[in-house]
């Protein structure tokens, strides 16, 4: 996995609240079995709409997304992370997430930084009158950037250590693997099995 | 100080603490279907790889297969493709799989616990977001993504940090004609779609004491719906008589030595919660959803709510989108709400149980002329169920269309969905734009308040009908 350590870019402003998954990327989109080209489900029924933000030609080339309360709710589909990625997205920042998915986004390297509503309320509006404002969320620093704003972002603490070391949680794991045969030599014996 | 039910099983699950890292707990049963897991098989090929524990894993087909002509290829190449994925990944890895045609194919949640392995006191996860459905049985069960799908196959481990605990108390009796799905939907639009974030809920009380199992997995499967990765039920008698006997429940002597364990598995009394939610079972009546995400529901006697009435600016925002999309006017009562498709199906409530109170309310009635009914068994079992029953000729002589089984028109990845502006009432958990086919209007209901929309075509009680001599 890519490290993440901080990512300035342009932002962009969706006044929506339980932005959910299948809003992010409806369930049509779910069937390849690849790990790429999910951008073209990215808000799949939305972007048909002329007017939404996304298609706006002033945030063209957004890779943060400033969302309102309860971002991620619904569906465990990861396909929602990816394809904020594939599209180019490097940051969600939301008030609330939405539990699998902020445990999805960990996992792939997009951070989801949790600010105050007021943050959120003041991004949109900075955004809203300078399209073209940089926006900065810095992991070291723990604290999101833009023009005359400056937040504290708050990121688990493990999480954080292993995004800005871009560890894989599976290889940490195996290191494990004696603290796991073992527990396993403990399990009781009615416990069933599927084969 | 006594422990919560979640706190014991999370505590009987810890391969390794350390300080500042999460905990690594150990998985007793990881069910697998074809959407969320093709990209983890990829993965464990990538790194050279296997599954570590092939007998605690089981996959079955679901989200994406036909519900009528499945003796025949799938037609969408799409999801044919991802349908062979898994059986190829099954196949290669040594992981077994239920596949369409197979007796035990059916939703993953409706297939672990007819096959009696979820049980009391398990970790049990899916890459699946209704795998809350297993705590109806006091196991700690959660959806996870695709990279957790990876790891568990890996590692049959997860790191994960405690989750907090809240009690969802709800006392007295249910007055008759409201069920296990009007519960849960009162639960959420109390709570909100963000109310239980971070927590495990734990469902106590008479009320829930009285349900039955297949009416607790109605409950817990909606818990994520309250933004809770789970939700939890005490083993009680009903659990154990649920489980003896089914194909992988313990058997003589294990039995016993299983259900003296399973009955510690309760919230000792001078426990605490991080919070708790009361709510009162005699005050509560058949529940629907008016809007865009399962918070907005109000009592079918209710009406359309207005957007000037709601108590903040990011609240009237959307309400007047949910009512928008929707295509619904403020002020108008639930009942007048016609609808075009009545769904009966998916993991909230294709069990048995539910066939049984939709056949309930047909017998002897007619679907209207106007509404196209689709009711979808949970599963293969419970397709025969219902057929040995004889509830399959009470559907047919109703008019509703009697389908194999899957998850259907709950997520429309298989043929089965709405038109754009269509409206169902439906079975399932999410109402959210476009869930049931893009475009589609869907409200949320139980399976009696199903059956007797599906009559009356809008929005209706059991109770609304006229009764048959």
């Amino acid at each position: 996995m890519e490290s993440f350590v901080r990512h300035t870019g342009t932002a962009l402003p969706l006044r929506r609240s339980n932005v959910d998954t299948d809003q992010i990327i409806p369930a049509e989109y779910l069937k390849r079995i690849t790990r790429h080209g999910f951008e073209d489900g990215l808000f799949a029924a939305w972007r048909k709409d002329p007017g939404f933000v996304l298609n706006q030609p002033h945030h063209a080339d957004v890779s943060i997304l400033v969302a309102g309360p309860d971002f991620g709710t619904g569906s465990s589909r990861e396909h929602a992370v990816w394809a904020l990625q594939n599209y180019g997205f490097k940051a969600v920042l939301s008030s609330r997430f939405a539990d699998i998915f902020r445990g999805n986004s960990g996992k792939g390297g997009l951070l989801t930084a949790q600010v105050d509503q007021s943050v959120i309320e003041a991004l949109w509006t900075a955004i809203e009158a300078n399209p073209d404002l940089e926006v900065t969320v810095d992991l070291e620093e723990r604290e999101v950037r833009a023009g005359s704003i400056v937040a504290p972002i708050d990121v688990d603490d493990y999480v954080r250590w292993r995004l800005m070391e871009g560890l894989d949680d599976i290889g940490i794991t195996l290191a494990h693997v004696d603290a796991i045969s073992t527990f396993e030599s403990n399990r009781p014996s009615f416990m069933p099995k599927t084969a | 100080m006594g422990r919560t039910l979640a706190e014991k099983v999370w505590e009987s699950h810890v391969v390794r603490r350390f300080e500042g890292e999460p905990d690594l707990l150990y998985i007793d049963l990881h069910l697998v279907h074809e959407v969320t897991s093709p990209q983890a098989f990829d993965g464990l090929r990538l790194s050279g790889r296997g599954v570590r524990r092939t007998d605690l894993t089981l996959a079955t087909e679901d989200h994406n297969i036909p519900t009528i002509n499945i003796d025949q290829p799938i037609a969408d190449p799409i999801s044919r493709a991802q349908v062979e994925a898994l059986r190829t990944n099954c196949a290669e890895f040594g992981v077994p799989l239920y596949s369409l045609g197979n007796v035990e194919q059916g939703i993953v949640h409706v297939v672990g616990p007819q096959l009696g392995l979820t049980q009391p006191g398990m970790t049990v996860v899916c890459g699946d977001s209704h795998t809350s459905t297993h705590g109806a049985f006091g196991a700690l069960a959660f959806g996870i993504g695709t990279s957790e799908v990876e790891h568990v196959l890996a590692t049959q481990t997860l790191p994960l940090k405690p989750f907090k605990t809240m009690a969802i108390t709800v006392e007295g009796d249910l007055p008759t004609g409201v069920t296990a799905k009007d519960v849960i939907l009162a639960v959420i639009a109390k709570i909100g779609t963000g109310g239980g974030q971070g927590y495990v809920l734990e469902y106590r009380g008479s009320a829930i004491e009285a349900l039955s199992i297949e009416g607790r997995m109605t409950i817990c499967n909606m818990s994520i719906e309250a933004g809770a990765r789970a939700g939890m039920i005490a083993p009680d008698d009903t659990t154990f008589e649920y489980l003896n006997g089914r194909d992988h429940a313990p058997k003589e002597a294990e039995w016993d030595v299983a259900v003296e364990y399973w009955r510690t598995l309760r919230t000792d009394d001078d426990a605490t919660f991080d919070a708790e939610v009361v709510l009162d079972a005699s005050a509560l009546s058949p529940f629907v959803t008016w809007g865009t995400n399962p918070g907005q529901g109000l009592p079918l006697s209710g009406s359309v709510p207005s957007p000037a009435n709601a108590a903040d600016e990011g609240e009237r925002a959307a309400i007047a989108h949910a009512l928008e999309y929707m295509g619904l006017t403020p002020g108008m009562p639930l009942r007048d709400i016609a609808v075009d498709t009545v769904f009966v199906g998916s993991c909230t409530n294709g069990r048995i149980e539910d066939l049984r109170a939709v056949a309930e309310v047909l017998k002897g009635r007619a679907v209207a002329p106007s509404v196209r009914m689709l009711i979808v068994p949970g599963s293969v079992r419970v397709r025969h169920q219902a057929q040995e029953e004889g509830l399959d000729e009470i559907f047919i002589a109703a008019g509703a269309e009697w389908r194999e089984a899957g998850c259907s028109m709950c997520l429309a990845m298989n043929p089965d969905k709405l038109a754009p502006g269509e409206r169902s009432a439906s079975t399932s958990n999410r109402n959210f734009e476009g869930r049931q086919g893009p475009g589609g209007r869907t409200h949320l209901v139980s399976p009696a308040v199903a059956a007797a929309t599906a009559v009356t075509g809008h929005l209706a009680a059991p109770s609304d009908l006229v009764s048959i001599v």
